[in-house]
């Protein structure tokens, strides 16, 4: 039993989670209190739940593109893209009824669910390496979304917008409902089909999966398009908090966030298998840090750099070289490492 | 035969790169006037000399296989270190400019040690560098410092007359300087063929008994120095210290790199072909400046869509020199 929990992958991150939030307690001794408000669930535990959605959401995706041994740089500009599609399409339609939001929402995810697909058939298609191909909507994604809202901030007035990011529904924030959603569609689909099968498959060896039988080329197109739709749902809730659509500086740095939150949670940079739940802890620490940077009172501009320890940390836990010549490790894992390196040495 | 078509599958980009720059710098003449100077072309060094440095050292990293992010955030905080020493402390720029170049150099030693010695992926290790970078720089200050000394003012007012009117910066001069040195390190010492050795297949380099790992280090080393050296021009140009300075640099620096006719995958360039990368950027920039109606969002249109031009075409390059090696 014990044995069982060590070895869990998710052990570390739980820890890690769980320690973050035991240092607010001693900073906020109601720090784990939730309580009902003009019936809306309110505490800091709600508002880490809340305000991580976006970062949850995209880090989902990004954990399936992962898997396959890709990586999607472009998903900061994506959320800024959806932003200013959600706007620009309902822009003007106060008190319209509520069919605009319908078609901002449907055009928003349509729309980013393509560019994703474009960012998938550089990769499968052409054979792009997937920084490569990212890269180029990362850099163009926020010239197309400062375009479509005429370089502005544009802010919109209509009130079911709102509701996407700021809402409540049966006292829980309605973006949790969002994650969940997204959240057991990526576990179902993964889980319980072979398709999470082909997916680590593809990462471990698209060659290999190809000769199997796998059709490599629309693993990789789907998961792409899966991260694409990630995104586009994250930058409808962010740009619908704020009621506003920022070209320049919405969604900036999220790329980064959700590649750590994935690391964070175990899935290796190498692809080939991925975690899930793990990501989403993930996630949840990178927001519990920043929440709780903000406020036991540390300036919010260690965040960066707190941040950056957290990732060589984790790297370095992460990488062999580094636990053997640091922890020694037992006999059993010198086995193991002595097999992989057999392994590797006969080409 | 080989030899023949390594050739090709290694010139092509670049070549493209050049004819790419003379049709830009050629539009931009024929559609505005007073395009067409020689100040004009000189100016795409003056005002991208910073971008050039750091380009170099970042084609070094790409032809290892191996990326660098954290380039432009150690522009910024450079930019910082500089300006609060100054400033603050009121330290003369002898002992600031030394501790300035350091800075990169130390931040691109770690982070290629720890690619090397504990086998991390440079992506995600050069990632934190870039989130330590910022970060440190928004710690020295959240504000930013305005640069008010005479050396600083000397290094960004002077002007270099060149024949026919027209003029550079000593920031171009440092430039030339750096690019002269790497193209010689390329191309003319034994660094410089381990470095293409170690992109073309890093187990081969390790086989030959080439020293993979004190050549990788130095590689991360040198474009920390790079980064550093470009942030002090940047510092020169602007004359402030600022943590959102050069934010999303490194990426215009991949580009520009990647425009100039390096393999992403590794293995092939040159610098050369990396500062008219950096040319073609500036060239984008002029004629947006000289249209004058455009906004500056275009830039970042017209610098996805070239990029996704090189990298299809080097794609297609790479594809049918395989294919032909395989037919053989």
């Amino acid at each position: 039993m014990i044995q069982s929990i060590m070895k869990s992958r998710l052990l570390w991150p739980i820890v890690i989670l769980i320690l973050i939030l035991l240092i607010n307690l001693f900073f906020d001794s109601n720090f784990f209190s939730v309580e009902v408000r003009n019936g809306h669930l309110t505490g800091s535990l709600i508002d880490i739940l809340n305000r991580g959605a976006p970062l949850i959401l995209i880090s989902i995706g990004m954990t399936l593109v992962i898997a396959t041994k890709g990586i999607d740089l472009s998903v900061g500009s994506v959320i800024a893209m959806a932003g200013a599609i959600g706007s620009m399409s309902i822009a003007g339609s106060e008190g319209a009824g509520l069919a605009p939001i319908f078609i901002a929402i449907g055009l928003t995810l349509l729309i980013c669910t393509l560019v994703g697909g474009w960012n998938g058939l550089l990769v499968s298609r052409i054979g792009v390496q997937p920084i490569v191909a990212t890269l180029i909507l990362m850099v163009a994604g926020r010239g197309i979304a400062q375009l479509i809202t005429g370089g502005q901030i544009t802010t919109v007035y209509y009130e079911p917008y709102s509701f996407i990011g700021g809402g409540y529904l049966f006292t829980l924030p309605f973006s949790v409902f969002i994650v969940a959603a997204v959240l057991i569609l990526a576990v179902v689909l993964t889980r319980k089909t072979a398709l999470g099968l082909f997916i680590e498959s593809v990462g471990s060896n698209p060659n290999a999966s190809r000769l199997a039988g796998i059709n490599s080329k629309n693993i990789m197109l789907m998961v792409y398009m899966f991260s694409g739709f990630c995104a586009g749902v994250g930058g409808l809730i962010l740009s619908s908090n704020v009621m506003s659509a920022d070209g320049n500086n919405a969604g900036l740095w999220f790329e980064l966030d959700a590649i750590l939150a994935v690391v964070i949670g175990g899935t290796s940079l190498m692809g080939g298998r991925f975690y899930l739940i793990g990501t989403v802890i993930g996630a949840l620490i990178i927001q519990s840090l920043t929440t709780t940077i903000y406020s036991i009172g540390v300036p919010a501009e260690t965040n960066l750099v707190v941040k950056a320890v957290v990732v060589l940390i984790v790297c370095l836990l992460q990488s062999p070289e580094f636990r053997k010549r640091v922890f020694g490790i037992g006999k059993v894992k010198r086995k193991g490492e002595q097999k992989a390196r057999e392994g590797v040495t006969l080409p | 035969m080989i030899n023949r078509l390594s050739l090709d599958y290694k010139q092509l980009p670049l070549i493209a790169t050049i004819s790419l720059f003379v049709l830009m710098f050629s539009f931009g003449s024929v559609r505005y006037t007073g395009f067409f100077s020689a100040q004009v072309f000189l100016n795409l060094f003056i005002d991208n000399a910073f971008l050039i440095v750091i380009a170099v050292g970042m084609t070094f990293v790409i032809i290892s296989g191996g990326i660098d992010l954290s380039v432009g955030s150690v522009i910024a905080l450079t930019s910082m270190v500089a300006a609060s020493l100054t400033m603050s402390a009121q330290w003369s720029p002898f002992i600031v400019i030394p501790i300035s170049l350091l800075i990169g150099t130390v931040l691109g030693l770690v982070q290629g040690s720890l690619i090397h010695f504990y086998n991390l992926q440079p992506f995600i290790v050069t990632l934190a560098g870039m989130f330590l970078a910022r970060g440190l720089s928004y710690v020295i200050s959240v504000e930013t410092i305005a640069i008010d000394h005479p050396f600083f003012s000397y290094m960004a007012s002077t002007r270099i007359p060149l024949p026919g009117d027209t003029f550079i910066s000593i920031s171009v001069i440092i430039a030339l300087i750096i690019v002269a040195i790497a193209v010689f390190i390329g191309h003319s010492t034994k660094f410089g063929r381990t470095v293409y050795a170690i992109g073309g297949s890093e187990q081969s380099a390790m086989l030959m008994g080439l020293p993979v790992g004190k050549t990788k280090v130095l590689i991360y080393t040198f474009s920390g120095f790079c980064a550093s050296l470009a942030g002090l021009i940047f510092t020169f140009y602007m004359l402030s210290g600022y943590g959102l300075h050069a934010n999303g640099m490194e990426l215009d620096t991949i580009a520009a790199v990647v425009i100039g006719g390096t393999l992403l995958t590794g293995g092939a360039g040159y610098v050369a072909g990396s500062v008219v990368g950096v040319l073609i950027l500036g060239v984008i920039q002029t004629i947006i400046v000289f249209e004058g109606t455009l906004s500056s969002w275009w830039t970042k249109i017209a610098i996805g869509v070239l990029l996704l031009l090189f990298i299809v075409l080097q794609r297609v390059i790479v594809l049918r020199s395989e294919k032909k090696q395989g037919n053989q």
